[in-house]
């Protein structure tokens, strides 16, 4: 199996072979979720406990910004007192969570997926719709160990 | 770095596909028919200048100055609700770009199965439980998405919009998860001061009456008739749409499952998404989180992702702006039918790939099925 020590190798020297796209989980409704699935074109890739607990972990953020309880009512009806103006040069709590989870798939990037030649682009780029995962091939490598499913998929399409 | 430079920046307003129209560099965003939303901006700024300049100063003398203040504070907060109305992203969802859009159609063939040909492939629809309630989500044709629950197309817009509303021509936009709030506000009050006008005009003309006789009274005040009118007719279309959305607000529908009769009647199940309590239901559309549009319009046009822009160095810097426009061009801008879209997406399929991409180059889209009349798109056009 391929091996990147860090994102810069991993952009330099792989080509993107493939993406998978994590889907919303509306079961609790339109609260922002995502499936925790674990899909299978990244079965040889990353252990299925460290994917479950960085959807899992996002999970919780978005459930974090969109919690309904004493402090949006108190930002909700201070902003309605003025206006809304007070948005020009305060940051909301969605905005300020949205940092955090930047920040997060950053480091899970850095740490987990990029070792193993993986991609995570932060579902906010994608319209909140889906966490976009892409899986790199080694370009050094012959290919054909890693990503045998990912290159059949390609092909099918 | 390199000798050649980036003439001009392009930010992502310029290539965002549907009708909308931008301004103030990708802050404004709005319908591209702006004409009705003129008209109402002229209403209101006109009807209250003519109560600042005819009521306003014998108002104050004679009974309280508090009266123009109040209404000033009024005047501005309605202001202020219009604009954020009018001049937000209701909450448009992003088109799908090729490789989401691909990835959905071959879940959709897998699950389809081998269809004979001569049969149409059943419609596009994925089931949901929420709440104990089977919720359906329906494929849309232009966007290249399951939409989510809730969302809906705007045809005159021509984007998907989440928690859609209503398209609302009077504000010139549409009204979706992230205004509608703003949108019920502006509606409230613009009933009050509709109310606050129309009320001290009448005390304004029976003052003066008492003074100088009714008919001298409207020869030397003819703003009070214009306004007087202009007030009549107002105030019951708004008070009867405020008390629509409270209605609707009460129970966390929308107009438009209002209109479709998504939730009422005994075949069609109860509302997953009210939590049966009112005062909830308020609190969580009034005084929800305030959602960031997902849009960006205001970010510069750059490579997808980093792998695109590093892997193929010397190329990236060759004639930037064009390659940036490549990859993050939409599938299809525009279109309205899926007929339009065969040629078109086979077209961009051959086009978008640019030599840093590794996929194969002409990726296969499989010819999409006709859709049943959509209903919802028939519904936005009717209002």
């Amino acid at each position: 199996m391929s091996s990147f020590h860090n994102l810069q190798e991993l952009r330099h020297s792989a080509s993107l072979a493939n993406k998978v796209f994590i889907q919303r989980d509306y079961s609790e409704g339109t609260t922002c979720r995502f499936q925790t699935k674990f899909p299978s074109e990244l079965e040889s890739r990353i252990e299925r406990t460290l994917f479950e607990d960085t959807v899992k972990t996002l999970n919780n953020f978005y459930a974090e910004a969109e919690k309904i309880g004493g402090q949006s009512y108190l930002e909700g009806c201070l902003a309605c007192a003025t206006a809304y103006l007070i948005f020009l040069c305060m940051e909301t709590r969605y905005e300020k969570v949205l940092k955090k989870i930047a920040k997060y798939i950053q480091e899970q990037n850095e740490k987990i997926y990029a070792p193993r030649g993986l991609l995570i682009t932060d579902p906010i780029e994608r319209g909140m719709r889906v966490i976009e995962i892409s899986i790199y091939e080694d370009r050094g490598s012959s290919g054909s160990s890693s990503g045998s499913s990912s290159v059949s998929d390609s092909t099918a399409r | 770095m390199s000798a050649v430079m980036i003439t001009r920046k392009v930010r992502k307003w310029e290539k965002l596909p549907g009708k909308n129209t931008f301004c103030c560099d990708g802050r404004v965003m709005m319908a591209r028919q702006k004409g009705i939303f003129y008209l109402t901006l002229f209403l209101i700024v006109g009807t209250c200048s003519l109560f600042f300049a005819f009521e306003c100063p014998y108002l104050a003398v004679h009974l309280s100055p508090a009266i123009p203040v109040f209404a000033v504070l009024l005047f501005l907060f309605v202001m202020a609700m219009l604009l954020r109305t009018s001049f937000s992203d209701p909450g448009v969802l992003p088109r799908a770009l090729p490789e989401e859009a691909n990835f959905i159609e071959m879940e959709i063939e897998a699950a389809n199965g081998n269809v004979p040909s001569g049969q149409r492939p059943p419609p596009r629809i994925r089931n949901v439980q929420i709440n104990n309630q089977i919720v359906k989500l329906k494929y849309c044709y232009t966007c290249k998405i399951f939409r989510p629950p809730r969302a809906s197309h705007c045809s005159i817009c021509d984007n998907c919009v989440d928690r859609f509303d209503h398209h609302c021509p009077w504000v010139g936009n549409c009204v979706g998860k992230r205004n509608y709030r703003y949108f019920y506000l502006f509606t409230l009050t613009l009933s009050l001061l509709t109310i606050y006008i129309f009320a001290f005009n009448i005390v304004h003309v029976v003052m003066r009456s008492v003074d100088s006789g009714f008919l001298k009274t409207l020869k030397e005040t003819p703003g009070t008739v214009l306004e007087m009118l202009v007030c009549f007719f107002t105030l019951w279309s708004m008070v009867g749409l405020t008390g629509f959305h409270t209605y609707l607000i009460s129970l966390n529908q929308t107009t438009n499952e209002d209109i479709k009769g998504s939730w009422s009647g005994k075949n069609r199940g109860q509302n997953p998404y009210s939590h049966k309590n009112i005062i909830k239901n308020c609190c969580e559309v009034l005084c929800g989180p305030t959602y960031p549009s997902v849009l960006d319009r205001r970010g510069l046009m750059r490579e997808d992702s980093p792998a695109f822009a590093a892997s193929e160095g010397p190329c990236s810097l060759d004639n930037p702006v064009a390659q940036t426009t490549k990859t993050t061009a939409p599938l299809i801008p525009n279109e309205h039918t899926p007929d339009d879209v065969k040629p078109s997406i086979a077209a961009s399929a051959e086009k978008s790939p640019s030599p840093k991409e590794d996929q194969s180059p002409a990726p296969k889209i499989p010819p999409l099925a006709s859709p049943e009349t959509d209903v919802e798109t028939s519904i936005a056009k009717n209002h």
